[in-house]
């Protein structure tokens, strides 16, 4: 398969600091992950001055050579966006030693040692999961929420560990009803299978509910509009996508990470290793803006933020299996 | 384990279990009538999603859920259309030219999404036909495709014909039927139920989303073989394979442990069982998936 580049009239890099990407499948205007890579490095330009340009692969495995070209065309900085990337990227980071690399949800293999170029950005969405979590079973009226995830796999197990942890941290009693889309890849993108996920676990008396579960959350809101309950997003502020039943969002603060480490580079700071975000960081935190500030009341704002300091001073501890 | 026994006979699972068999009814309809007249149709994948994208597209600018519906039946008959220019016209290989197909739905279906809407996620909102299953109309079009299926494969003149030349198209051609007039028009007829069958994935989801038919083509082309191509069976196969899916979905939440991955093999298993003899006698109509030369 070809690789898109120079899509959407990119002009040659002439700053004197240059960043590739490379977008996850779903590319600029997934309203999610990518869109937020983009705003970071969009941030980064107005602020810093500097040039990128950015390939979005297709469905293939061209992600490797997507990288391979940016990182001869010159580019100071290459950034995958997914963990997909993980492996890749390794592999060209020890190939190109001058050329430093950075990778959204880093996740390579285990053991595998990280090069000095490499920064492997990664979130803690446990913690970010383990508000929400709280924030539900404060809500909740019928003292059971639900969780739905997309593919069966460790990544989503952290968001579903840190968000039953968060319920149980305030409701000891109340109940958590999980469920998954499925075992493959497209367990992501199956808003009907969502949707029949979140209407059994509203039946059985939830009325919270959290997805991890990228596409296959459209399914969750829906089922959550024809049932008059809540329902809380993921990744990026989804309140738009259903404004009615739009509890609050968990959001992963991606352009705030790609910011940090093109700053970094700019500064002469960029340093290689796992760089994680978390609360403390402010790289994973909860909506509560004008669009849902009466559906949190102050005593349970309260009650969530004074659990958001715990976690940050380490008096709270928040499983992440 | 009673809990499971207490959600399964409610109308809750009752309605689920329609919601999930009505898109693979459908596919699997238009899998029958295209296969019996001797087209192979592993296309299905890609009718549901082209049906489905045209049908958010008619609901949202005219805003009216019977014209997306009937776009989307017109979405899928151009698939069908493409199909048949390839395996019909050129005499391509049919199961090639299907996963070309499906392979361009995903890559098309996306691209449109991202030209109309400026999104690759997801389009805006469109209109459906409420909440309740049972006061869908696409319900009972659905019911009345599967005994119009029933009575017209049997009982009618095309369906004699559309039978003889998916058996033996050399016989037919000697006695003056026009071969591939019949299989135009079974591919055709096959494109605009399984493109319903999409538009009834967009219209339950009030949107498209990219790739939102996540393999349900292949699954009703299980049940058309496990149905042995006869469309009363295939629906049962059908509503089989959805109410594995529903009871799945029910022992999730009830927090029974299955293994997922056994119940989402189920179709295929059955199918092969199906194939082996072991339930009834499944028969692939004889002259299914070769190109007819004009004698």
């Amino acid at each position: 398969m070809l690789v898109g580049l120079g899509r959407g009239g990119q002009q040659r890099c002439t700053a004197d600091v240059c960043i590739g990407l490379v977008f996850d499948v779903g590319g600029l205007g997934d309203k999610s992950f990518n869109d937020a890579a983009h705003r970071g490095l969009l941030r980064a330009k107005e602020e810093l001055g500097i040039g990128f340009r950015y390939v979005e692969p297709g469905d293939g495995s061209d992600r490797e050579s997507a990288l391979r070209q940016l990182a001869l065309e010159g580019n100071q900085l290459v950034i995958g966006v997914g963990f997909i990337f993980s492996d890749d990227i390794r592999n060209l980071a020890e190939e190109f030693p001058d050329t430093k690399f950075a990778c959204i949800d880093y996740s390579a293999t285990p053991g595998a040692e990280v090069p000095s170029n490499l920064s492997g950005l990664r979130f803690r969405e446990h913690e970010g999961s383990f508000l929400v979590g709280a924030l539900a079973a404060l809500k909740s009226e019928s003292k059971s929420v639900g969780f739905v995830g997309g593919m069966d796999i460790p990544l989503i197990h952290k968001f579903e560990a840190g968000y039953e942890a968060g319920v149980k941290h305030v409701c000891p009693e109340c109940e958590v009803l999980s469920t998954y889309a499925g075992t493959k890849p497209e367990a992501f993108s199956d808003p009907i299978a969502g949707k029949e996920l979140s209407l059994a676990q509203y039946n059985r008396g939830a009325d919270v509910i959290f997805h991890a579960a990228g596409k296959t959350g459209t399914g969750v809101f829906n089922a959550a509009k024809s049932k008059g309950k809540w329902a809380i997003g993921v990744d990026s502020d989804q309140f738009d996508d259903m404004p009615c039943c739009i509890l609050t969002s968990m959001v992963k603060k991606v352009d705030i990470a790609v910011f940090e480490t093109v700053r970094d580079l700019v500064q002469g700071t960029f340093e290689g290793g796992v760089r994680e975000f978390g609360l403390a960081e402010q790289g994973v935190d909860y909506v509560f803006d004008d669009n849902n500030r009466d559906r949190i009341p102050s005593e349970i704002r309260a009650r969530v933020e004074a659990i958001r300091q715990g976690v940050i001073d380490g008096t709270i501890k928040v499983p992440s299996k | 384990m009673s809990d499971v026994f207490g959600a399964v006979f409610s109308v809750y699972f009752l309605a689920q279990l329609v919601r999930t068999a009505a898109p693979y009814v459908l596919a699997a309809l238009g899998g029958t009538i295209s296969e019996r007249s001797g087209v192979v149709n592993i296309a299905l994948e890609g009718k549901l999603l082209v049906g489905a994208f045209c049908c958010a597209v008619g609901a949202i600018e005219s805003g009216s859920a019977t014209v997306g519906a009937l776009c989307g039946i017109l979405g899928g008959m151009v698939v069908g259309w493409l199909y048949g220019l390839a395996v019909l016209r050129f005499g391509a290989d049919q199961i090639v030219s299907g996963v070309a197909i499906n392979l361009l739905a995903l890559g098309l279906t996306r691209y449109l999404l991202k030209l109309f809407y400026g999104s690759t996620a997801n389009s805006p909102p469109a209109p459906g036909f409420g909440d309740s299953v049972w006061r869908n109309v696409l319900l009972y079009v659905v019911i009345g495709l599967v005994l119009a299926f029933q009575f017209g494969f049997r009982r009618t003149r095309f369906g004699l014909r559309l039978r003889a030349v998916g058996e033996h198209p050399e016989a037919c051609e000697t006695l003056g039927l026009s071969v591939l007039r019949i299989r135009w028009m079974a591919v055709l007829i096959a494109g605009g139920v399984a493109g319903l069958g999409g538009a009834w994935l967009a219209l339950d989801n009030h949107a498209f989303v990219a790739n939102m038919s996540g393999g349900r083509g292949y699954i009703a082309l299980a049940a058309v073989i496990m149905g042995s191509w006869r469309p009363k069976y295939v629906a049962l196969a059908c509503l089989l394979f959805a109410s594995a899916e529903a009871l799945q979905v029910v022992m999730q939440v009830a927090k029974v442990p299955v293994p997922r991955e056994f119940v989402q093999s189920l179709p295929y298993i059955l199918t092969m069982v199906a194939m082996a003899g072991l339930i009834g006698r499944s028969r692939a109509p004889a002259s299914l998936g070769k190109p007819h030369e004009r004698g």
